[in-house]
């Protein structure tokens, strides 16, 4: 089944290589996967959406928490969820059909972003229902090229944030490690 | 005063109390070397980088504190793969460091460059690219505490040239802190409420005691909860002499070459406790008929190990010390109700005795690694190669003190043997420390001999000479009709006697059966190191055996 992965990192070089590495190293194909920015700047977030056993991802999902890199993993597959992809289209519109095209725009509540004699490119955000419906309505009129950017996710109740820096500090003392606070999962 | 990133670095190490360092140098990590030369740690020369990795492993797990190996960039850090995996798959504290060239040239194919933080990603704990002078003590922190803490695992430092010429002010911080990173300790109360109400239910239960109650120094506690319960254990390969073997609750090994009875004891059992252990398929078999009327309870530090390859009825994630001392307060003394499991079990104990045949005119490998156990009373640190070897290693030393085996059970890397001995005679000068090898396996390595010999280690370095890559050569004959397809070594191997004696290494030579056990006296009694070449029966098996993808309970045992 399709799950949607939400995973808070830390904004270092190299980190999306490990994420993406823990998949491949798995043989398990990754849908989309998104990443930017958060409220903290030194932290990023990705979405990532992937199809696979629950079994399967519940394992990617220990791995990645494993990731000293990565701060926070949860999955939203059975959150109340708001999601969003922005799609770029670019789709055949000359003259007697580009009031249809224009309509279907409308419809979707799309948006016109550039126009030439023979094509239209469309731009629109909105769930994966959403998106599929309209490039399937745009097909017959013959699509050039589509630019998706990938789901981002996020869940109505619960906020995914990550702890201030100084939550897992740990301080030396003789004879092993004294831990101040525990910052991640202990229980499974 | 501004010190040099080398300088940094040396200082960071001597800070983390870093009393020896496996490696080489070369280009990239001359500055580094060059600081090396005014620190007061000790440099150990080795002869290849792989060979360097397997030092520091052996020195951290015989010791649980991170072996550290320093190498150049490029061919010295690809060098270190087949290390750190070993490392990684074993969950050994390592640190790596490895030169790299100037970050202004990296991704340029400059000489001796090689993506390596990118090659090692998926064989190391947490690895780290210095970019900036400043970050070397917060890296090198981190990364000491990351590799042995938590489940512990080999950790590399790319170091570029650059960065080891810049220079900063030198602060040691005193802390660290890793808001991805949390260590589990104590287990959560309920679960352990849980496992003890299994455990104090029970008819047939059994203990199945891996690596990670080792790695945790649980040896107490572990002997505290059969002591407790009666409940019988078996280990795996890493968990060799977590518990004394000689004890009527051992099962010891299970798993392709463990005995019979561990093996019938798991398939048989009721309720499975796995204890720092992850149901490798060396010690499964068949996954789907793995003990198929057991309920298991499994106790590890790693959440990800839990319900990787089996179902789990209950789980405790925590520190296997910390788990049992939590358990061994909730669970009771079983030996009554559960008298017909144990009779059952010495039942099987007396049908199916690890056995061979003596022999009075071929050597047999278990006849000499039992006499190395009776004469070493079973405490010397052992370190093996892989192959036939190691399993008879396993079989027959009969292991009783934690960290007292060292050998590559995960990745199963042959040439482990003599460089890990090494590293734990660094770690450990006072102790008797023999690694038993293979001819195959130990030319995988031997350059080390030269290591070994200048710098005086005395190791005691018992070769099993089959004129094979034994291990092979079994599973052609039983699996592939007797074809021997690249597993004879035939008249390519070296005299060893003579590479023994290139090195300026005392050699003794074992050839009929009544030269066993003066040969292993007279190495035993040599100060430095000594190679012992056994001359033994070229074509012997390793039985009890569970043919791959068969059920634990489906034994070969034709010995």
């Amino acid at each position: 089944m399709k799950h949607t992965i939400g995973v808070l990192v830390e904004n270092h070089f190299g980190v999306l290589a490990r994420v993406s590495g823990l998949f491949s190293a798995r043989g398990f194909n990754i849908d989309s996967l998104t990443v930017g920015e958060t409220e903290d700047a030194e932290v990023s977030r990705m979405t990532i959406v992937a199809h696979g056993d629950d079994r399967v991802v519940a394992q990617i999902m220990k791995q990645l928490n494993k990731l000293i890199d990565v701060i926070k993993v949860v999955d939203l597959t059975n959150e109340e969820l708001i999601d969003r992809e922005l799609v770029l289209v670019k789709v055949s519109a000359p003259a007697q059909s580009r009031n249809e095209v224009m309509q279907i725009v409308n419809t979707f509540r799309a948006k016109i972003v550039d126009v030439n004699s023979k094509t239209l490119t469309i731009e629109v955000t909105g769930g994966e229902s959403k998106i599929d419906a309209m490039l399937e309505l745009l097909r017959p009129f013959g699509i050039f090229e589509v630019v998706r950017t990938g789901l981002i996710a996020m869940s109505r109740k619960s906020e995914l944030t990550a702890p201030p820096k100084q939550a897992g500090v740990s301080t030396e003392v003789k004879g092993g490690v004294k831990k101040k606070s525990a910052a991640k999962l202990a229980k499974v | 005063m501004k010190l040099t990133g080398a300088q940094i670095l040396i200082k960071s190490l001597e800070e983390e109390g870093v009393d020896v360092v496996f490696g080489l140098p070369g280009g990239a990590i001359l500055p580094t070397f060059d600081a090396l030369y005014d620190s007061k740690i000790k440099f150990i020369l080795v002869r290849h980088e792989q060979g360097a990795t397997h030092m520091a492993d052996g020195y951290g797990r015989a010791t649980g504190k991170p072996g550290v190996c320093l190498v150049t960039s490029g061919p010295a850090a690809t060098n270190t793969v087949t290390g750190l995996a070993t490392a990684y798959m074993d969950s050994a504290p390592l640190v790596c460091i490895t030169g790299q060239v100037a970050t202004t040239a990296i991704g340029s194919d400059a000489f001796q460059e090689a993506d390596v933080v990118g090659i090692t990603r998926p064989v190391t704990k947490h690895n780290y690219l210095v970019r900036d002078v400043r970050d070397i003590t917060r890296i090198v922190k981190e990364a000491f505490y990351i590799a042995r803490t938590g489940r512990p695992g080999p950790v590399l430092i790319d170091f570029p040239v650059d960065v080891s010429r810049a220079t900063a002010e030198y602060e040691y911080p005193a802390e660290v802190s890793i808001r991805g990173y949390s260590i589990p300790s104590k287990g959560d109360p309920d679960q352990i409420l849980k496992a003890a109400a299994l455990m104090n239910q029970a008819k047939r239960p059994c203990l199945y005691v891996g690596g990670g109650a080792v790695g945790s120094g649980a040896h107490k506690e572990v002997f505290e909860l059969v002591e407790k319960t009666g409940i019988p254990i078996t280990t795996t390969v890493l968990g060799l002499g977590i518990f004394p073997e000689d004890h009527p609750s051992s099962l010891r090994m299970l798993g392709m070459h463990g005995t019979v009875y561990a093996n019938y004891s798991v398939q048989q059992s009721d309720l499975l406790i796995a204890v720092g252990a992850r149901f490798d398929d060396r010690v499964t078999g068949h996954i789907e008929k793995f003990c198929p009327h057991a309920k298991i309870i499994h106790i590890d530090i790693d959440p990800a190990s839990i319900a990787k390859t089996v179902r789990v009825d209950v789980s405790v994630v925590g520190d296997v010390r910390h788990v049992l001392r939590q358990l061994n307060k909730q669970v009771k003394d079983r030996r009554r109700d559960i008298r017909a499991w144990l009779e059952q079990i010495d039942a099987w104990k007396k049908k199916h005795p690890l056995k061979y045949r003596q022999s009075d005119d071929v050597i047999r490998q278990e006849h000499i690694i039992a006499k190395i156990g009776e004469v070493t009373k079973h405490e010397a640190i052992v370190t093996t190669g892989v192959g036939q070897h190691q399993m008879w290693a396993a079989q027959w030393y009969q292991f009783k003190t934690p960290r007292g085996m060292l050998t590559s059970g995960g990745l199963g890397t042959m040439g482990y043997g003599l460089p890990s001995a090494i590293g734990a005679q660094m770690a450990r000068p006072d102790e008797t420390v023999i690694c038993i090898d293979g001819d195959g396996s130990v030319q995988m390595t031997s350059c080390e001999l030269a290591t070994a010999a200048y710098y005086k280690i005395p190791v005691k370095l018992f070769i099993m000479d089959n004129n094979h890559h034994g291990m092979v050569r079994q599973w052609q004959e039983l699996f592939y009709r007797h074809r021997y397809s690249g597993s004879q070594l035939g008249a390519s191997n070296p005299d060893f006697m003579k590479l023994a004696d290139a090195y300026g290494i005392k050699a003794i030579q074992i050839r009929q059966p009544d030269q066993v056990v003066p040969g292993i006296k007279e190495a035993l009694a040599h100060k430095g190191p000594v190679l012992v070449h056994c001359l033994v029966a070229k074509e012997d098996n390793v039985f009890p055996m569970v043919p791959a993808g068969h059920a634990l309970d489906q034994v070969m045992d034709m010995a």
